[in-house]
Protein backbone atom coordinates (compact mmCIF):
# COMPACT_ATOMS: atom_id res chain seq x y z
CA UNK A 1 0.00 0.00 0.00
CA UNK A 2 1.49 3.32 -1.16
CA UNK A 3 1.59 5.89 1.46
CA UNK A 4 -0.57 9.19 1.35
CA UNK A 5 0.53 11.71 -1.50
CA UNK A 6 -0.37 15.12 -1.96
CA UNK A 7 0.56 18.54 -2.91
CA UNK A 8 2.00 21.20 -1.02
CA UNK A 9 1.59 24.84 -2.54
CA UNK A 10 3.97 27.70 -1.35
CA UNK A 11 2.20 30.48 -2.53
CA UNK A 12 5.09 33.16 -2.03
CA UNK A 13 7.09 31.68 -4.70
CA UNK A 14 4.09 31.49 -7.09
CA UNK A 15 4.58 33.71 -9.83
CA UNK A 16 1.31 33.49 -11.85
CA UNK A 17 2.60 31.97 -15.47
CA UNK A 18 -0.31 29.30 -14.71
CA UNK A 19 2.03 26.75 -16.36
CA UNK A 20 0.00 24.00 -14.02
CA UNK A 21 -3.26 25.15 -15.27
CA UNK A 22 -1.35 24.66 -19.27
CA UNK A 23 -0.57 20.98 -17.73
CA UNK A 24 -3.37 19.91 -16.24
CA UNK A 25 -5.98 21.26 -19.36
CA UNK A 26 -3.14 19.07 -21.90
CA UNK A 27 -2.48 15.72 -19.79
CA UNK A 28 -6.62 15.42 -18.91
CA UNK A 29 -7.72 16.29 -22.61
CA UNK A 30 -9.87 19.04 -20.74
CA UNK A 31 -11.89 21.23 -23.29
CA UNK A 32 -11.40 25.39 -23.79
CA UNK A 33 -14.08 27.24 -21.62
CA UNK A 34 -16.43 28.69 -24.29
CA UNK A 35 -15.05 26.35 -26.87
CA UNK A 36 -11.89 28.78 -26.92
CA UNK A 37 -13.62 31.98 -27.44
CA UNK A 38 -11.43 34.14 -25.59
CA UNK A 39 -13.42 36.09 -22.69
CA UNK A 40 -11.86 38.63 -20.69
CA UNK A 41 -13.16 38.42 -17.17
CA UNK A 42 -13.00 42.54 -17.59
CA UNK A 43 -12.16 43.07 -13.75
CA UNK A 44 -8.65 40.94 -13.27
CA UNK A 45 -5.45 39.68 -15.10
CA UNK A 46 -7.00 36.74 -14.11
CA UNK A 47 -9.45 35.41 -16.87
CA UNK A 48 -9.81 31.26 -15.81
CA UNK A 49 -11.76 32.64 -12.29
CA UNK A 50 -12.49 29.52 -10.80
CA UNK A 51 -12.37 25.81 -10.70
CA UNK A 52 -14.94 24.00 -12.12
CA UNK A 53 -15.50 20.71 -14.19
CA UNK A 54 -13.18 21.73 -17.21
CA UNK A 55 -10.32 23.78 -15.05
CA UNK A 56 -9.08 21.53 -12.30
CA UNK A 57 -6.37 23.78 -11.73
CA UNK A 58 -6.66 27.67 -11.09
CA UNK A 59 -4.07 30.18 -10.14
CA UNK A 60 -6.28 32.94 -7.95
CA UNK A 61 -5.17 36.35 -8.65
CA UNK A 62 -5.56 38.32 -5.32
CA UNK A 63 -5.33 41.76 -6.58
CA UNK A 64 -5.17 44.44 -3.77
CA UNK A 65 -5.23 48.08 -5.28
CA UNK A 66 -5.63 51.08 -2.99
CA UNK A 67 -8.04 53.62 -4.65
CA UNK A 68 -5.60 55.69 -6.87
CA UNK A 69 -3.58 52.51 -7.62
CA UNK A 70 -0.55 53.66 -5.97
CA UNK A 71 -0.12 50.97 -3.78
CA UNK A 72 -0.66 47.75 -5.31
CA UNK A 73 0.12 44.14 -3.66
CA UNK A 74 -0.62 41.23 -5.69
CA UNK A 75 -1.52 37.68 -3.83
CA UNK A 76 -1.25 33.89 -6.39
CA UNK A 77 -2.36 30.37 -5.81
CA UNK A 78 -2.47 27.61 -7.93
CA UNK A 79 -5.80 26.33 -6.21
CA UNK A 80 -6.79 22.66 -6.84
CA UNK A 81 -8.79 19.66 -5.48
CA UNK A 82 -7.94 20.02 -1.40
CA UNK A 83 -7.93 16.10 -1.34
CA UNK A 84 -9.48 16.28 1.64
CA UNK A 85 -9.07 13.06 4.68
CA UNK A 86 -12.81 13.73 5.68
CA UNK A 87 -13.81 14.41 1.68
CA UNK A 88 -17.57 16.12 2.02
CA UNK A 89 -18.11 14.79 -1.33
CA UNK A 90 -17.39 11.50 -0.96
CA UNK A 91 -19.69 11.86 2.27
CA UNK A 92 -22.72 12.75 0.26
CA UNK A 93 -22.00 10.99 -3.20
CA UNK A 94 -25.06 9.02 -3.66
CA UNK A 95 -23.95 6.73 -6.42
CA UNK A 96 -20.31 5.79 -4.87
CA UNK A 97 -18.65 7.24 -8.04
CA UNK A 98 -16.40 8.99 -5.79
CA UNK A 99 -13.99 6.73 -4.11
CA UNK A 100 -10.74 6.87 -1.89
CA UNK A 101 -7.83 5.78 -4.15
CA UNK A 102 -4.06 3.83 -2.92
CA UNK A 103 -2.72 6.89 -2.54
CA UNK A 104 -5.56 8.61 0.19
CA UNK A 105 -6.69 10.93 -2.75
CA UNK A 106 -9.72 11.59 -3.67
CA UNK A 107 -11.81 10.50 -7.43
CA UNK A 108 -14.99 10.42 -9.06
CA UNK A 109 -15.36 7.51 -11.30
CA UNK A 110 -16.30 9.34 -14.43
CA UNK A 111 -18.22 6.15 -15.60
CA UNK A 112 -20.20 6.00 -12.48
CA UNK A 113 -21.37 9.79 -11.84
CA UNK A 114 -24.89 10.58 -12.95
CA UNK A 115 -24.65 14.10 -12.75
CA UNK A 116 -27.11 14.92 -9.77
CA UNK A 117 -24.04 17.40 -8.31
CA UNK A 118 -24.93 16.45 -4.96
CA UNK A 119 -21.14 16.81 -4.16
CA UNK A 120 -20.87 20.08 -6.20
CA UNK A 121 -23.08 21.55 -3.59
CA UNK A 122 -21.57 19.76 -0.70
CA UNK A 123 -17.53 20.68 -1.56
CA UNK A 124 -16.53 23.81 0.65
CA UNK A 125 -14.07 24.89 -1.45
CA UNK A 126 -16.05 25.25 -5.24
CA UNK A 127 -13.72 22.78 -6.49
CA UNK A 128 -15.94 20.38 -8.52
CA UNK A 129 -18.27 21.38 -11.44
CA UNK A 130 -19.49 19.60 -14.23
CA UNK A 131 -17.77 18.59 -17.67
CA UNK A 132 -19.75 19.01 -20.43
CA UNK A 133 -17.72 16.47 -22.29
CA UNK A 134 -18.73 13.87 -19.97
CA UNK A 135 -21.77 15.68 -18.43
CA UNK A 136 -20.39 14.47 -15.30
CA UNK A 137 -19.09 15.90 -11.94
CA UNK A 138 -14.90 16.24 -12.67
CA UNK A 139 -12.27 17.75 -10.72
CA UNK A 140 -8.29 17.56 -10.03
CA UNK A 141 -7.93 13.61 -9.74
CA UNK A 142 -4.38 14.10 -8.30
CA UNK A 143 -3.35 12.63 -11.55
CA UNK A 144 -4.65 9.12 -10.45
CA UNK A 145 -3.30 7.55 -14.15
CA UNK A 146 0.39 9.11 -13.70
CA UNK A 147 0.72 8.30 -10.20
CA UNK A 148 -0.20 4.66 -10.80
CA UNK A 149 2.50 4.58 -13.22
CA UNK A 150 5.23 6.38 -10.52
CA UNK A 151 4.81 9.41 -12.21
CA UNK A 152 4.02 13.18 -10.95
CA UNK A 153 0.94 15.19 -11.50
CA UNK A 154 1.38 17.15 -14.96
CA UNK A 155 0.90 20.36 -12.80
CA UNK A 156 3.81 19.96 -10.21
CA UNK A 157 6.13 18.66 -12.90
CA UNK A 158 5.08 22.14 -14.75
CA UNK A 159 6.27 24.06 -11.82
CA UNK A 160 8.88 26.40 -12.82
CA UNK A 161 9.32 27.68 -9.39
CA UNK A 162 8.28 24.51 -6.92
CA UNK A 163 5.24 26.68 -6.13
CA UNK A 164 3.70 23.32 -6.44
CA UNK A 165 5.19 20.22 -4.78
CA UNK A 166 4.52 16.87 -4.73
CA UNK A 167 5.20 13.65 -2.53
CA UNK A 168 4.38 11.92 0.34
CA UNK A 169 2.49 14.13 2.58
CA UNK A 170 4.87 13.19 6.03
CA UNK A 171 7.86 14.69 3.81
CA UNK A 172 5.67 17.72 2.32
CA UNK A 173 4.90 18.42 6.08
CA UNK A 174 8.27 18.38 7.00
CA UNK A 175 9.18 20.94 3.86
CA UNK A 176 6.45 23.34 4.91
CA UNK A 177 7.24 23.84 8.46
CA UNK A 178 10.89 24.23 7.31
CA UNK A 179 9.68 26.85 5.01
CA UNK A 180 7.30 28.53 7.43
CA UNK A 181 10.30 28.89 9.64
CA UNK A 182 12.47 30.26 7.49
CA UNK A 183 9.76 33.09 6.78
CA UNK A 184 9.02 33.53 9.95
CA UNK A 185 12.96 34.66 10.48
CA UNK A 186 13.17 36.75 7.91
CA UNK A 187 10.12 38.88 9.34
CA UNK A 188 7.03 37.62 7.68
CA UNK A 189 4.86 36.93 10.40
CA UNK A 190 2.00 36.75 8.33
CA UNK A 191 3.06 33.22 7.26
CA UNK A 192 0.83 30.34 7.97
CA UNK A 193 0.11 26.66 6.99
CA UNK A 194 -3.41 25.83 5.79
CA UNK A 195 -4.91 22.60 5.74
CA UNK A 196 -1.31 20.71 7.06
CA UNK A 197 -2.75 19.96 10.24
CA UNK A 198 -5.88 17.59 11.58
CA UNK A 199 -7.75 20.76 11.92
CA UNK A 200 -9.15 20.79 8.89
CA UNK A 201 -11.75 18.71 7.77
CA UNK A 202 -8.92 15.66 9.30
CA UNK A 203 -6.23 17.49 7.02
CA UNK A 204 -6.16 18.45 3.70
CA UNK A 205 -4.06 16.33 1.18
CA UNK A 206 -3.43 19.22 -0.92
CA UNK A 207 -2.45 22.19 1.50
CA UNK A 208 -1.16 25.69 1.77
CA UNK A 209 1.40 27.99 2.41
CA UNK A 210 -0.39 31.51 2.92
CA UNK A 211 0.79 35.01 4.02
CA UNK A 212 -2.37 36.14 5.02
CA UNK A 213 -6.05 35.13 6.43
CA UNK A 214 -7.52 32.46 4.23
CA UNK A 215 -10.37 34.36 3.31
CA UNK A 216 -8.22 37.15 1.49
CA UNK A 217 -7.45 34.06 -0.85
CA UNK A 218 -10.93 32.64 -0.93
CA UNK A 219 -10.89 29.90 1.23
CA UNK A 220 -12.87 29.35 4.38
CA UNK A 221 -11.64 29.88 7.72
CA UNK A 222 -13.37 26.54 9.09
CA UNK A 223 -15.01 24.23 6.34
CA UNK A 224 -16.68 21.53 8.12
CA UNK A 225 -18.34 18.31 6.69
CA UNK A 226 -22.20 18.63 5.32
CA UNK A 227 -23.47 15.91 7.69
CA UNK A 228 -22.54 17.88 11.04
CA UNK A 229 -26.89 19.13 10.23
CA UNK A 230 -27.87 15.77 9.53
CA UNK A 231 -28.87 14.63 13.09
CA UNK A 232 -30.33 17.98 14.47
CA UNK A 233 -32.26 18.57 10.90
CA UNK A 234 -33.70 15.26 11.16
CA UNK A 235 -34.14 15.49 14.59
CA UNK A 236 -36.76 18.64 13.98
CA UNK A 237 -38.66 16.71 11.08
CA UNK A 238 -39.35 14.31 12.71
CA UNK A 239 -40.57 16.35 15.81
CA UNK A 240 -42.79 18.30 13.35
CA UNK A 241 -43.99 15.15 11.68
CA UNK A 242 -45.12 13.67 15.07
CA UNK A 243 -46.93 17.20 15.57
CA UNK A 244 -48.55 17.53 12.95
CA UNK A 245 -49.66 13.82 13.43
CA UNK A 246 -50.82 14.49 16.44
CA UNK A 247 -52.58 17.60 15.64
CA UNK A 248 -54.50 15.68 12.86
CA UNK A 249 -55.72 12.88 15.22
CA UNK A 250 -56.46 15.21 17.55
CA UNK A 251 -58.51 17.50 15.65
CA UNK A 252 -60.19 14.33 13.80
CA UNK A 253 -61.42 12.95 16.95
CA UNK A 254 -62.81 16.47 17.98
CA UNK A 255 -64.62 16.36 14.99
CA UNK A 256 -66.43 12.64 15.53
CA UNK A 257 -67.44 14.12 19.61
CA UNK A 258 -69.14 17.02 17.80
CA UNK A 259 -71.37 15.00 15.75
CA UNK A 260 -72.14 12.67 18.12
CA UNK A 261 -73.06 15.85 20.44
CA UNK A 262 -74.99 17.14 17.68
CA UNK A 263 -77.48 14.27 17.21
CA UNK B 1 -17.80 36.17 4.76
CA UNK B 2 -19.47 33.01 6.18
CA UNK B 3 -17.29 29.70 5.61
CA UNK B 4 -20.66 28.75 3.54
CA UNK B 5 -19.91 31.83 0.59
CA UNK B 6 -16.78 30.10 -0.58
CA UNK B 7 -18.70 26.98 -2.73
CA UNK B 8 -19.92 26.68 -5.91
CA UNK B 9 -23.72 26.42 -7.07
CA UNK B 10 -24.84 22.84 -8.08
CA UNK B 11 -27.61 24.89 -10.22
CA UNK B 12 -30.45 22.88 -9.23
CA UNK B 13 -33.22 24.70 -10.53
CA UNK B 14 -36.80 24.56 -12.16
CA UNK B 15 -36.86 20.60 -11.97
CA UNK B 16 -35.69 20.60 -8.54
CA UNK B 17 -37.84 23.48 -7.38
CA UNK B 18 -41.28 22.06 -9.12
CA UNK B 19 -39.78 18.34 -7.87
CA UNK B 20 -39.63 19.82 -4.33
CA UNK B 21 -42.97 21.59 -4.79
CA UNK B 22 -44.81 18.26 -6.04
CA UNK B 23 -42.90 15.81 -3.64
CA UNK B 24 -44.42 17.86 -0.85
CA UNK B 25 -47.72 17.51 -2.25
CA UNK B 26 -47.19 14.19 -3.19
CA UNK B 27 -46.06 12.96 0.67
CA UNK B 28 -48.86 15.14 1.97
CA UNK B 29 -51.59 13.84 0.50
CA UNK B 30 -50.11 10.69 1.32
CA UNK B 31 -50.20 11.12 5.24
CA UNK B 32 -53.11 13.09 5.31
CA UNK B 33 -55.11 10.14 3.49
CA UNK B 34 -53.49 7.91 5.11
CA UNK B 35 -54.35 9.52 8.69
CA UNK B 36 -58.06 9.78 7.22
CA UNK B 37 -58.05 5.69 6.34
CA UNK B 38 -57.27 5.20 9.96
CA UNK B 39 -58.70 7.66 12.53
CA UNK B 40 -61.67 9.01 10.08
CA UNK B 41 -65.44 8.26 9.13
CA UNK B 42 -66.89 6.33 6.20
CA UNK B 43 -67.76 10.00 4.55
CA UNK B 44 -64.04 10.47 4.17
CA UNK B 45 -63.53 7.97 1.46
CA UNK B 46 -63.42 10.08 -1.26
CA UNK B 47 -60.91 12.96 0.00
CA UNK B 48 -58.81 9.55 1.40
CA UNK B 49 -59.05 8.34 -2.44
CA UNK B 50 -57.77 11.54 -3.86
CA UNK B 51 -55.46 11.69 -1.80
CA UNK B 52 -53.27 8.29 -2.61
CA UNK B 53 -54.40 9.16 -6.31
CA UNK B 54 -52.57 12.53 -6.13
CA UNK B 55 -49.38 10.52 -3.95
CA UNK B 56 -48.92 8.49 -6.98
CA UNK B 57 -49.16 10.43 -9.29
CA UNK B 58 -46.61 12.76 -7.50
CA UNK B 59 -44.01 9.98 -7.53
CA UNK B 60 -44.27 9.49 -10.86
CA UNK B 61 -44.02 13.24 -11.09
CA UNK B 62 -40.98 13.03 -8.66
CA UNK B 63 -39.35 10.03 -10.19
CA UNK B 64 -39.43 12.04 -14.07
CA UNK B 65 -38.13 15.43 -12.66
CA UNK B 66 -35.44 13.95 -10.39
CA UNK B 67 -34.10 11.57 -14.02
CA UNK B 68 -34.53 14.64 -15.97
CA UNK B 69 -32.46 16.75 -13.56
CA UNK B 70 -29.58 14.53 -13.83
CA UNK B 71 -27.04 15.67 -16.52
CA UNK B 72 -26.72 11.52 -17.02
CA UNK B 73 -30.10 10.55 -16.71
CA UNK B 74 -29.93 7.49 -18.35
CA UNK B 75 -27.61 6.58 -15.33
CA UNK B 76 -30.70 7.35 -12.47
CA UNK B 77 -30.53 3.72 -11.15
CA UNK B 78 -26.74 4.43 -10.34
CA UNK B 79 -28.83 6.02 -7.19
CA UNK B 80 -29.97 2.53 -6.25
CA UNK B 81 -27.51 -0.37 -7.71
CA UNK B 82 -23.63 0.35 -8.05
CA UNK B 83 -23.23 0.23 -11.31
CA UNK B 84 -19.77 -1.12 -11.63
CA UNK B 85 -20.33 -4.47 -8.60
CA UNK B 86 -24.50 -4.71 -9.47
CA UNK B 87 -24.75 -4.58 -5.47
CA UNK B 88 -27.51 -2.48 -4.22
CA UNK B 89 -26.50 1.60 -3.36
CA UNK B 90 -27.02 2.81 -0.10
CA UNK B 91 -25.46 5.20 2.18
CA UNK B 92 -27.71 6.01 5.19
CA UNK B 93 -26.20 9.23 6.19
CA UNK B 94 -26.27 10.62 2.66
CA UNK B 95 -29.45 12.27 2.12
CA UNK B 96 -29.61 11.89 -1.63
CA UNK B 97 -29.23 8.19 -1.37
CA UNK B 98 -31.99 7.83 1.46
CA UNK B 99 -34.02 9.73 -0.41
CA UNK B 100 -33.53 7.21 -3.78
CA UNK B 101 -35.10 4.83 -1.99
CA UNK B 102 -37.75 6.55 -0.19
CA UNK B 103 -39.16 7.67 -3.22
CA UNK B 104 -39.23 4.12 -4.44
CA UNK B 105 -41.13 2.96 -1.79
CA UNK B 106 -43.18 5.86 -1.27
CA UNK B 107 -43.95 4.85 -4.84
CA UNK B 108 -44.02 1.65 -4.43
CA UNK B 109 -46.86 2.21 -1.30
CA UNK B 110 -48.64 4.79 -2.75
CA UNK B 111 -49.30 2.55 -5.81
CA UNK B 112 -50.68 -0.28 -3.82
CA UNK B 113 -52.96 2.26 -2.15
CA UNK B 114 -54.12 3.99 -5.70
CA UNK B 115 -54.72 0.85 -6.89
CA UNK B 116 -56.53 -1.27 -4.55
CA UNK B 117 -59.01 2.25 -3.62
CA UNK B 118 -59.13 2.14 -7.58
CA UNK B 119 -60.30 -0.75 -7.65
CA UNK B 120 -62.93 -0.78 -4.83
CA UNK B 121 -63.82 2.73 -6.66
CA UNK B 122 -65.13 1.28 -9.70
CA UNK B 123 -65.93 -2.28 -8.68
CA UNK B 124 -63.18 -3.98 -10.44
CA UNK B 125 -63.42 -7.50 -10.22
CA UNK B 126 -59.53 -8.14 -8.98
CA UNK B 127 -60.87 -9.48 -5.17
CA UNK B 128 -56.64 -9.90 -4.49
CA UNK B 129 -56.23 -5.96 -5.30
CA UNK B 130 -59.71 -4.75 -3.49
CA UNK B 131 -58.57 -6.99 -0.55
CA UNK B 132 -56.14 -4.50 0.51
CA UNK B 133 -58.04 -1.60 0.57
CA UNK B 134 -59.52 -3.01 3.38
CA UNK B 135 -58.52 -4.17 6.95
CA UNK B 136 -55.66 -5.15 8.02
CA UNK B 137 -53.70 -4.80 4.90
CA UNK B 138 -55.32 -0.98 4.31
CA UNK B 139 -54.03 -0.21 7.72
CA UNK B 140 -50.87 -1.47 7.17
CA UNK B 141 -50.54 0.46 4.04
CA UNK B 142 -52.23 3.22 5.52
CA UNK B 143 -49.56 3.06 8.35
CA UNK B 144 -46.22 3.34 5.93
CA UNK B 145 -47.75 5.90 3.58
CA UNK B 146 -47.86 8.21 7.06
CA UNK B 147 -44.36 7.49 7.88
CA UNK B 148 -43.21 7.57 4.17
CA UNK B 149 -45.45 10.67 3.81
CA UNK B 150 -43.87 12.76 5.79
CA UNK B 151 -40.48 11.30 4.93
CA UNK B 152 -40.81 12.73 1.19
CA UNK B 153 -41.91 15.71 2.22
CA UNK B 154 -39.25 16.75 4.52
CA UNK B 155 -36.14 15.05 3.56
CA UNK B 156 -35.94 17.21 0.60
CA UNK B 157 -35.26 20.07 3.44
CA UNK B 158 -32.56 17.57 5.08
CA UNK B 159 -30.98 17.27 1.89
CA UNK B 160 -30.52 21.10 1.62
CA UNK B 161 -28.92 21.01 4.95
CA UNK B 162 -26.52 18.57 4.13
CA UNK B 163 -24.85 20.55 1.88
CA UNK B 164 -22.22 23.31 2.11
CA UNK B 165 -24.05 25.85 0.59
CA UNK B 166 -25.31 29.46 1.63
CA UNK B 167 -28.83 29.36 3.04
CA UNK B 168 -29.42 25.74 3.16
CA UNK B 169 -26.40 24.40 5.06
CA UNK B 170 -26.78 27.73 7.62
CA UNK B 171 -29.83 26.33 9.33
CA UNK B 172 -31.27 23.39 10.36
CA UNK B 173 -34.72 24.05 10.20
CA UNK B 174 -35.19 23.42 6.05
CA UNK B 175 -36.59 20.03 6.92
CA UNK B 176 -38.82 20.92 9.52
CA UNK B 177 -39.99 23.97 7.04
CA UNK B 178 -40.67 21.80 3.87
CA UNK B 179 -42.62 19.27 5.78
CA UNK B 180 -45.03 21.83 7.01
CA UNK B 181 -45.13 23.64 4.25
CA UNK B 182 -45.93 20.01 2.53
CA UNK B 183 -48.80 19.57 4.98
CA UNK B 184 -50.47 22.88 3.90
CA UNK B 185 -50.48 22.62 0.07
CA UNK B 186 -51.24 18.66 0.02
CA UNK B 187 -54.61 20.21 2.26
CA UNK B 188 -54.99 22.83 -0.51
CA UNK B 189 -54.59 20.60 -2.92
CA UNK B 190 -57.30 18.43 -1.61
CA UNK B 191 -59.44 20.69 -0.76
CA UNK B 192 -59.24 22.47 -4.49
CA UNK B 193 -59.49 18.96 -5.96
CA UNK B 194 -62.74 18.26 -3.35
CA UNK B 195 -64.52 21.30 -4.65
CA UNK B 196 -63.69 20.59 -8.28
CA UNK B 197 -65.11 17.05 -8.67
CA UNK B 198 -67.53 18.15 -6.09
CA UNK B 199 -67.33 14.67 -4.08
CA UNK B 200 -65.82 15.48 -1.08
CA UNK B 201 -67.64 15.56 1.93
CA UNK B 202 -68.66 18.99 3.47
CA UNK B 203 -67.00 17.61 7.09
CA UNK B 204 -64.47 15.82 4.78
CA UNK B 205 -63.39 19.60 3.42
CA UNK B 206 -64.04 21.54 7.13
CA UNK B 207 -61.31 19.16 8.89
CA UNK B 208 -59.04 19.63 5.64
CA UNK B 209 -59.58 23.31 6.25
CA UNK B 210 -58.99 23.16 9.86
CA UNK B 211 -56.12 21.17 9.44
CA UNK B 212 -54.43 23.52 6.70
CA UNK B 213 -54.86 26.58 9.20
CA UNK B 214 -52.94 24.59 11.53
CA UNK B 215 -50.32 23.80 9.39
CA UNK B 216 -50.38 27.69 8.32
CA UNK B 217 -49.88 28.74 11.92
CA UNK B 218 -46.76 26.07 12.15
CA UNK B 219 -45.16 27.11 9.12
CA UNK B 220 -45.40 30.71 10.27
CA UNK B 221 -43.33 30.04 13.39
CA UNK B 222 -41.02 27.91 11.36
CA UNK B 223 -40.67 30.23 8.68
CA UNK B 224 -39.64 33.19 10.99
CA UNK B 225 -37.32 30.48 12.89
CA UNK B 226 -35.86 29.79 10.15
CA UNK B 227 -34.97 33.38 8.86
CA UNK B 228 -33.78 34.12 12.48
CA UNK B 229 -31.59 30.81 12.41
CA UNK B 230 -29.24 31.98 9.30
CA UNK B 231 -27.65 34.43 11.83
CA UNK B 232 -25.72 37.06 9.44
CA UNK B 233 -26.17 34.74 6.21
CA UNK B 234 -30.42 36.73 6.16
CA UNK B 235 -28.34 39.15 4.89
CA UNK B 236 -29.42 37.72 1.53
CA UNK B 237 -32.71 38.37 1.59
CA UNK B 238 -31.92 42.12 1.66
CA UNK B 239 -33.36 42.32 -1.56
CA UNK B 240 -35.63 40.99 -4.39
CA UNK B 241 -35.15 37.29 -2.50
CA UNK B 242 -36.34 38.70 0.65
CA UNK B 243 -39.00 41.08 -0.91
CA UNK B 244 -40.85 37.82 -2.17
CA UNK B 245 -39.87 35.84 0.98
CA UNK B 246 -41.34 38.26 3.14
CA UNK B 247 -44.84 39.87 0.82
CA UNK B 248 -45.02 36.40 -1.33
CA UNK B 249 -44.55 33.44 0.94
CA UNK B 250 -45.30 35.12 4.71
CA UNK B 251 -47.95 37.39 3.37
CA UNK B 252 -49.90 35.99 0.68
CA UNK B 253 -48.95 32.07 0.88
CA UNK B 254 -49.41 32.05 4.83
CA UNK B 255 -50.84 35.25 6.46
CA UNK B 256 -53.64 36.17 4.00
CA UNK B 257 -55.37 32.58 3.74
CA UNK B 258 -55.26 32.77 7.33
CA UNK B 259 -56.78 35.89 7.81
CA UNK B 260 -59.50 35.25 4.88
CA UNK B 261 -60.43 31.47 6.36
CA UNK B 262 -60.60 33.15 10.05
CA UNK B 263 -62.82 36.14 8.82
CA UNK B 264 -65.14 34.27 6.26
CA UNK B 265 -65.14 30.32 7.61
CA UNK B 266 -66.57 27.73 5.37
CA UNK B 267 -67.47 29.13 2.10
CA UNK B 268 -66.73 28.06 -0.97
CA UNK B 269 -64.78 30.70 -2.43
CA UNK B 270 -62.98 31.80 0.98
CA UNK B 271 -61.72 28.01 1.20
CA UNK B 272 -61.28 27.99 -2.59
CA UNK B 273 -59.08 31.44 -2.53
CA UNK B 274 -57.15 30.61 0.37
CA UNK B 275 -56.25 27.25 -1.42
CA UNK B 276 -54.95 28.76 -4.00
CA UNK B 277 -52.76 31.30 -1.98
CA UNK B 278 -51.59 28.11 -0.19
CA UNK B 279 -50.49 26.72 -3.18
CA UNK B 280 -48.83 29.53 -4.66
CA UNK B 281 -46.88 30.58 -1.27
CA UNK B 282 -45.54 26.72 -1.01
CA UNK B 283 -44.12 26.63 -5.17
CA UNK B 284 -42.62 30.46 -3.68
CA UNK B 285 -41.04 29.48 -1.18
CA UNK B 286 -39.37 26.56 -2.72
CA UNK B 287 -38.07 28.99 -5.62
CA UNK B 288 -36.99 31.37 -3.10
CA UNK B 289 -35.12 28.88 -1.06
CA UNK B 290 -33.38 27.51 -4.31
CA UNK B 291 -32.40 30.84 -6.12
CA UNK B 292 -31.47 32.87 -3.01
CA UNK B 293 -28.70 30.49 -2.54
CA UNK B 294 -27.98 29.65 -6.39
CA UNK B 295 -27.22 33.40 -6.51
CA UNK B 296 -24.02 32.96 -4.18
CA UNK B 297 -21.16 31.08 -6.77
CA UNK B 298 -17.32 30.89 -5.54
CA UNK B 299 -16.54 33.88 -3.78
CA UNK B 300 -12.97 35.67 -2.85
CA UNK B 301 -11.48 35.97 -6.24
CA UNK B 302 -10.11 38.76 -8.01
CA UNK B 303 -9.53 42.53 -7.17
CA UNK B 304 -9.88 44.01 -3.61
CA UNK B 305 -9.72 47.49 -2.57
Amino acid sequence: MPEPMGFFTDTTVCIGCKACEVACKAWNQLPATGGGVVEMSGDSYDNTRRLDGINWRHVKFIEQFNHDRSQARWLMMSDVCKHCVQAPCLEVCPTGAIIRTEFDTVVIQSDVCNGCRMCIAACPFGVIGINPASNTAQKCTLCYDRLQAGLEPACAQACPTDSIQFGPIAELKRRAEARLAQLRAMGETRARLYGADEEILGGLNSFYLLVDEPEVYGLPRNPKLPTRNLTLSSLFSTAGALVMALFAVVTLRKRRLDEQAKH
Amino acid sequence: MPDTFYTASPHWAWYIVWYFFVGGIAGGCFFIASLLKLFGRPEDTPVIRTGYYVAFAGALLSGLLLTLDLTRPERFWHMLIQSNTGRLMFKAWAPMSVGAWGLAFFGLFAGLAAASEFAEQKNLSLAALRRLARGIPAMVIAGAGTVLGFFLAGYTGVLLAVTNRPVWADSNLLGLLFLVSGASTAAGTLILLGLWRGSADRSSLEWLSRFDRGALALELLVLLAFVASLGSVAKVFLGWWGALLVLGVLGAGIILPLFLEARQGHRTGTLVRAAALVLAGGLLLRIVVIFSSNQIHVAGSGVSP
